[in-house]
């Protein structure tokens, strides 16, 4: 594969008022490529796509398209088409209207020179735009509706008209936004196939927005899965489904169960209580996250398997039964083919390859904060209640509020800048925002016996916390952590704050 | 049954006490009569009276010729002042938004001192140019407010379209935007029409003395002579004609937008 490098994104970075949407995004796609981007609602991904467009400025970074930076390149001078979410067809005007508008607005070289050798340029015919459009509508099917009103059209055919106005003007790259996104799904299913033939009669490169991981997966050569403004993989459809490389990405495509698990050696991992053969490498002893697909489970007769789980649910999804069984309190989904009845114990086996083991993303919160003369931590504008004592050892602290070392010397640690260290499982999220510190569940990952929740407050930093509560995305909650389990260090040396 | 015969007669009695006078002056508009109340058998005369003064035609003509110039410069700044604000950031958006619907919510005679006293400062006589100024300023609100709402509802993306197809952003005005908000444009238009025709208290502060308009000339008969020439009597109708033609039009092009 030595196709040529199409469009490069170097380094990109978009901030909206100094809200960072986008962060050092680094991608490049090769020509007649299907590249789609993946993932929930704003997670960058049609920011992105606005850039290469050229309706958003890049804050920072480069866009190269085949060589040559565009970035400050306005969206008209672009040889790149967009297809809008919504279409955003023109209503005053007729289907062939429509289509044309790009074609009436373009200069092609004539062949003439002036007298200073420049070459003359000149709109396109009448007979040319004529046979373009016609061209143009013949390969969406609608040659029979160029002088109908867009407004008499269904959303299936205006989504052709949006299409064929961008493919009409011969684009190098066409961009999709979504635009699946406002029809029904069995037109959903038909444009995918449509649209997968399109790409390949018509040898563009296509760059596909979509938060529909089904979608993703039947149409791209290459997926680009995003969340929080940050690339997370780049991979085929296969690579992002078989070797997801966090919980992220493996809970957002398709069905998974993830577990948290220690690697015992170079061929075992420890989860749901027993040893598991694997194929991963990772260090002795890491802590890991483990994925196991639901079709990768195999059911087995009881004893015969690594181990013995019992069936708590079934249900029929039509090609497969969907069951949840339970190994002591851990749930396990597993799809399988042949019927079991509920309540039946029975034995799993996964093989050694379908066992897909990742670095654990948190293993604890950080952050910095500073006390106030209370001896409070402050922590992104919340105050929380902690123990300065651990910052010297045998201290205690005295009537006044300072910090007494065992040598009798007297600390004023108001103002202190403070490393401040909390465990995943330290952290307590409650209703409501009476809290002293506030935010917004953003993302919520089920690991087989408790949830990893990750909590966002205004300031924009992100509380990781385990929680066997099932809350919703979006939900705002309270942050509480226990006195004695933030740990602290200080930034600078103690004897920084020593009272004269 | 009683409760619908009351509200029935409630509704009648507010459209009479509304309409009566104005049924009264058509009415005697058709007779010599000098007094209302006193019918001298049906006749033009009024009528003849009236298109043979020229003081009232030179007035009629003044009125159209300032409605229509008005709301032409009206309606071109509005529009593009409209499409300006929609496209402005958010917050440039609120304050715009704002200082557009003041004139709307202000006294027009503070409007109109105000633009007497600025004209004066700066030296200006009361002329054509003067009245249109005050003119404008009174209809250009209404023309955003019309212009407004179907800019709302374009797809957030159509200008965007359009530079994608490789407009540039005045093509993309001209060929996209105007287009697709006319009717609104269309709307505001005439409402400047009809607000510039009645207006007397901008009107009269902003105008050249030899300069008089319907609703000065009427005023300026009534303070003198303290009673209307009869010949009023048939202008009023005819202006209330005009109105009623131009209500129609306006409501017909919104019942049949709302068809579409």
């Amino acid at each position: 594969m030595a196709a040529e490098k199409i469009l490069e994104l170097k380094g990109v970075y978009k901030d909206f008022d100094g809200v960072s949407v986008v962060e050092d995004f680094n991608l490049y796609v090769k020509k007649g490529e299907f590249v789609t981007f993946l993932g929930p609602s704003g997670c960058g991904k049609t920011t992105t796509l606005r850039m290469i467009a050229g309706f958003e400025m890049p804050t920072k970074g480069e866009i190269l398209l085949n060589g040559k930076d565009i970035s400050s390149i306005p969206p008209h001078k672009r040889p790149i088409n967009t297809v809008f979410q919504r279409y955003a067809l023109f209503p005053h005007l007729d289907v062939y209207d429509n289509v044309a508008f790009g074609l009436k607005l373009k200069k092609i070289n004539s062949g003439k020179v002036n007298k200073k050798g420049e070459p003359i340029l000149r709109h396109l015919t009448k007979q040319e735009i004529d046979k373009k459009v016609n061209d143009a509508l013949k390969k969406v099917d609608l040659e029979e509706f160029e002088y109908r009103d867009i407004d008499t059209l269904s959303g299936g055919q205006q989504q052709r008209v949006a299409i064929a106005r961008a493919i009409v003007n011969e684009p190098e790259i066409l961009l999709l936004d979504e635009p699946l996104g406002a029809l029904d799904l069995k037109m959903r299913k038909d444009m995918q196939l449509e649209l997968k033939e399109m790409h390949k009669k018509l040898g563009i490169t296509f760059i596909y927005v979509t938060h529909d991981q089904e979608e993703a997966l039947t149409l791209s050569d290459t997926i680009v899965v995003m969340n929080d403004g940050c690339i997370q993989q780049i991979g085929t459809p296969k690579d992002i489904y078989d070797e997801p490389v966090n919980a992220f990405v493996a809970d957002f495509i398709g069905e998974s169960n993830i577990y948290s698990g220690t690697i015992i050696d170079d061929n075992h991992v420890h989860f749901l209580y027993h040893k598991f053969e694997c194929v991963d490498k990772f260090p002795k002893n890491e802590k890991v996250d483990v994925v196991v697909r639901p079709e990768d489970v195999e059911i087995m007769e009881k004893d015969e398997g690594i181990l013995n789980a019992k069936i708590v649910s079934k249900i029929f999804k039509g090609v497969h039964y969907e069951y949840i069984l339970m190994v002591g309190k851990m749930e396990l989904m597993v799809q399988d083919t042949t019927s079991y009845d509920v309540d039946t114990e029975v034995g799993i086996y996964v093989k050694p390859f379908n066992i897909q083991i990742m670095n654990k993303e948190f293993k604890s919160n950080q952050y910095i904060g500073y006390l106030d003369k209370y001896n409070n931590l402050i922590l992104d504008s919340g105050k929380l209640e902690c123990d300065i004592t651990q910052l010297l050892k045998g201290s205690h602290v005295d009537e006044e509020g300072y910090l007494v070392g065992p040598d009798g010397k007297i600390y004023d640690l108001t103002d202190a800048d403070v490393k401040v260290e909390v465990g995943l499982g330290d952290i307590d999220i409650e209703d409501g925002e009476e809290g002293e510190i506030v935010g917004e569940i953003i993302s919520m990952v089920y690991l087989g016996d408790h949830y990893r929740v990750i909590v966002r407050t205004e300031e924009e930093e992100d509380f990781v916390l385990d929680t066997i509560y099932t809350w919703n995305e979006e939900d705002r909650v309270s942050v509480h952590i226990a006195k004695e389990k933030i740990k602290l260090t200080l930034t600078k040396e103690i004897k920084e704050y020593e009272k004269a | 049954m009683v409760k619908k015969i009351l509200a029935r007669s409630y509704l009648s009695l507010i459209l009479i006490i509304m309409y009566a006078p104005i049924a009264l002056l058509i009415v005697y508009s058709f007779t010599e009569s000098t007094n209302i109340g006193t019918w001298s058998g049906f006749s033009f005369d009024l009528y003849r009276q009236m298109f043979a003064n020229e003081e009232i035609m030179e007035a009629l003509l003044n009125t159209i010729l300032i409605a229509i110039a008005s709301s032409v410069v009206s309606t071109i700044l509005g529009t593009l002042g409209a499409i300006g604000i929609f496209y402005s950031r958010r917050r440039m958006k609120r304050v715009l938004n704002g200082i557009t619907q003041i004139p709307v919510l202000n006294a027009e005679i503070v409007t109109a001192i105000s633009l007497t006293i600025l004209f004066v400062t700066l030296g200006i006589t009361f002329n054509f140019i003067t009245l249109l100024i005050g003119h404008v300023v009174l209809t250009i609100p209404f023309v955003v407010l019309s212009v407004m709402p179907k800019l709302q509802q374009l797809d957030p993306n159509m200008y965007e379209a359009a530079l994608d197809l490789g407009a540039t952003p005045s093509i993309a005005l001209r060929k996209v935007i105007i287009p697709e908000v006319l009717p609104g444009v269309l709307s505001g238009f005439l409402l400047c029409i009809t607000l510039s025709l009645d207006d007397y208290i901008i009107t009269a502060f902003t105008r050249n003395n030899s300069f008089s308009t319907l609703s000065t000339y009427v005023y300026g008969v009534t303070a003198k002579r303290g009673a209307l020439p009869p010949s009023l009597r048939a202008l009023t109708t005819l202006i209330t004609i005009l109105m009623f033609i131009f209500l129609l039009l306006t409501n017909f092009r919104k019942a049949k937008a709302v068809k579409n």
